[in-house]
């Protein structure tokens, strides 16, 4: 699609051309696929866990309305207040209306892909409500005025020496620090304040528990506790497909979305947030609010449901090779990668995101890694052929392909074609290579042609050689 | 599993094997062709190349033009479903017949049926001659040593990993060198690589650098469409390595590389 810096192939070249995202990226996710490999080889059939948790994902899936009205029930007994958005504008509406009742004019957030899909964090800013980002990967980009470029790792896209150079311009102390460890300790300080005097918190969730109304979030740095028990106020913002019946069937998901993500067991913290703090709790928000998000997710279930397993590990980014390239700014979406080419049409449209199906070379790794064994190189296809009968795709390809494909189902005159074109195509070679080839020009930029054979194997076979 | 012909008695009728060159192959490297039907004779087939076969319809199905990849696929289907099995030197072509054949005609059930039913006993060239047919080239010997890169589609629809490399190791004097990223998409995705030409050729530069690095004489592989990215790109790049497809090698029909014209 179409963004402040053009298109997506102006985007993809911008990227390709930029040094420091290529050591950034090769840094980020080459360690991600390393972990990942380690943790899955450690695993004693993670075939078979997968496909339970695709099993957890598609009862939860099937039965939609069944366990969202249980979560409601449960989350309401809990003390929650719960909002059903149906759009993303219907969705930051909501969360704004909280903030405003509760006279917020600091929000501390955690990390919420969700937001960022929903564009919670214009929203907060045109409502004049000032939004701190505490995650540090957030910080960092909230810092450079970024938006995520990775779904696990924000800030993918910038490398350590970066963030040395943002953190000396911005920070109160204005100190270059090399050592990772300094540099988290100046983020720590830099966000304390608002830790205890922001007055809302705003968290996503990982998921939904139906049977006890409690939402689950799953990160690294204890900075989601931090964003959702001093604040007066918690909002979790949270799409509907985080719907899991059970704990357990919230901890078997856990398991494979930890190992997918990063390659460790379990993440830093865990926590279940049940309800509002209670009569003799010590701490806790008193105001517990969860805006259930739909957005295109009941569109999702008739036409891609599949994507509604998704659990937003990041695995097929770390290995997709087209995302390693151009990271996830190029994609123009709030999400990148293959997870993101199969979600931006639903979210954007088709026509202004059908470059990003197609930027892909089909070749199943991102299926092979997905914890939920999602098909997106099918999911990625469909989209294809959908772009294709509602006439998105360019005239002349769609003539090119319907005129080889005629050709093409006519053995004798696709015979002849050949015979007629294949010397042209050899007199352009030299030393059995083609340098620069006529039609597709894409090929011979940065690739050497060979020079094609004098007569087709069927030509030979049907003279009798034997070559 | 697959019945093994040469395990029911030497008695049993060859297979019928149709085999489908892929237009690749057809248009640019005939050698592949024939090393294949050469592997199959001697893996005890009584092969025929079909005269009307031209393409599976790939480009077009990858492309969202079903109607189009529907009328190459009708072709294919009935050209081959007489045959008692189908086998293409293509990982790739391959998994279009025996995967997304059925797929492309999920409304049509008659047609459904038949696409099934080819697709069941259709093969990729290499995983035919060691599963199917529980062959090992004899007599082949090359001094010289490879790598070799798993192709996506053969990989991972196909489940073509360890056959290509059993039937290497029953060539004499061929060292077999593993290459960092082998199960790594070399950036060729057919129309992929023209469209989004500058993203593939990122992806190849980076192949050709893992090539490269194994320091093999020669790179192997079973698809044509990867092949000649890589070897485009080897050549561009100025390196030496040799391009072959593994069948070539296996048939002791590798004279001349991908580029080395026949004299
Ligand atoms: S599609 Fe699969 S691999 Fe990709 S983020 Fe979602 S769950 Fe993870």
């Amino acid at each position: 699609m179409t963004t402040a810096l053009g298109t997506f192939k102006d985007r993809a070249r911008k990227a390709l051309g930029d040094k420091t995202l290529k050591t950034a990226l090769d840094r980020t996710t080459g360690n991600a696929r390393v972990k990942r490999a380690a943790a899955v080889a450690a695993w004693p059939d993670f075939d078979r866990a997968r496909a339970a948790a695709a099993a957890i994902k598609d009862h939860a899936l099937a039965h939609f309305p069944h366990y969202l009205e249980q979560f409601e029930r449960n989350a309401l007994a809990s003390g929650a207040k719960i909002h059903w958005a149906r759009d993303a504008k219907e969705a930051c509406a909501a969360v704004i209306d909280i903030c405003r009742q509760a006279k917020a004019k600091t929000a501390t957030r955690s990390k919420s892909m969700l937001g960022e899909e929903i564009g919670l964090p214009d929203a907060l800013a045109e409502a004049g409500i000032r939004r701190v980002e505490t995650d540090l990967a957030e910080h960092i980009i909230q810092l450079a005025g970024e938006t995520p470029s990775h779904i696990i790792w924000p800030a993918a896209h910038r490398t350590r020496e970066d963030v040395s150079k943002l953190f000396q311009q911005h920070h109160r102390d204005h100190l270059l620090l090399t050592e990772v460890e300094a540099m988290v300790a100046s983020a720590r300080h830099e966000l304390r304040d608002d830790f205890f005097g922001a007055e809302v918190g705003i968290s996503g969730a990982n998921f939904l528990v139906a049977e006890t109304g409690a939402i689950c979030t799953i990160t690294n740095e204890g900075n989601a506790e931090l964003t959702t028990t001093p604040p007066r106020v918690h909002i979790v913002t949270a799409g509907i497909e985080k719907i899991v019946a059970t704990t357990e069937h919230a901890l078997q998901l856990t398991r494979l979305l930890v190992r997918s993500a990063t390659g460790a067991d379990l993440t830093q913290y865990t926590t279940f947030h049940c309800g509002p703090k209670r009569a003799g709790d010590r701490d806790g928000p008193e105001e517990f609010h969860i805006v259930l998000v739909d957005h295109g997710r009941t569109q999702m279930l008739e036409e891609m449901p599949d994507m509604l397993r998704c659990v937003r590990c990041g695995a097929c980014l770390n290995h997709c090779v087209v995302y390693r390239k151009i990271g996830g700014h190029a994609y123009g979406g709030a999400y990148p990668g293959p997870m993101g080419a199969a979600l931006t049409p639903i979210f954007d449209g088709l026509e202004p995101s059908r470059d990003l199906p197609h930027a892909c070379t089909l070749n199943g790794m991102c299926k092979q890694v997905c914890p939920v064994d999602i098909p997106l190189p099918t999911l990625l296809r469909d989209w294809r052929a959908k772009s294709f009968r509602q006439g998105f795709e360019s005239p002349a390809l769609r003539r090119g392909l319907a005129l080889w494909a005629l050709v093409a189902s006519k053995p004798r005159l696709y015979r002849a074609a050949l015979a007629l074109a294949l010397p042209l195509l050899r007199r352009r070679g030299k030393d059995g290579w083609i340098a620069a080839l006529p039609f597709t020009p894409g090929w011979t930029q940065s690739r050497d042609f060979p020079t094609p054979a004098k007569k087709t194997f069927l030509a030979q076979i049907e003279s009798g050689e034997q070559a | 599993m697959e019945e093994n012909a040469n395990s029911g008695g030497a008695r049993q009728a060859p297979p019928k094997v149709g085999l489908f060159a892929t237009c690749l192959v057809d248009m640019l490297r005939p050698n592949i062709g024939f090393s294949a039907l050469e592997l199959l004779r001697a893996a005890g087939c009584d092969v025929e190349v079909p005269k009307a076969q031209t393409c599976c319809g790939q480009p077009a199905y990858n492309s969202g033009d079903d109607a189009s990849a529907k009328r190459l696929a009708r072709q294919v289907i009935e050209i081959f479903e007489d045959f008692d099995y189908l086998v293409a030197p293509s990982g790739s072509c391959a998994a279009m017949i025996r995967v997304h054949y059925p797929e492309l005609f999920h409304a049509d059930p008659a047609m459904r049926e038949r696409a099934e039913r080819l697709g069941a006993k259709t093969f990729e060239l290499l995983s035919f001659l060691a599963d199917v047919r529980g062959f090992r080239p004899r007599g082949v010997s090359c001094k010289a040593s490879a790598t070799y890169h798993d192709t996506c589609s053969g990989l991972r629809e196909l489940g073509v990993k360890a056959q290509p490399r059993a039937l290497l190791a029953a060539i004499e004097g061929l060292e077999m060198r593993p290459m960092e990223g082998e199960e790594t998409c070399c950036g060729f995705g057919g129309t992929f690589c023209v469209k989004y030409s500058e993203i593939s050729d990122a992806i190849v530069t980076e192949k050709a650098e893992n090539i490269v690095a194994t320091g093999a004489d020669l790179l192997l592989g079973g698809d044509l469409g990867c092949l000649l990215n890589m070897a485009g790109k080897l050549r561009r790049a100025g390196a030496s390595t040799r391009v072959f497809h593994a069948a070539e090698l296996l048939a002791g029909r590798a004279l001349h590389a991908i580029g080395e014209e026949k004299p």
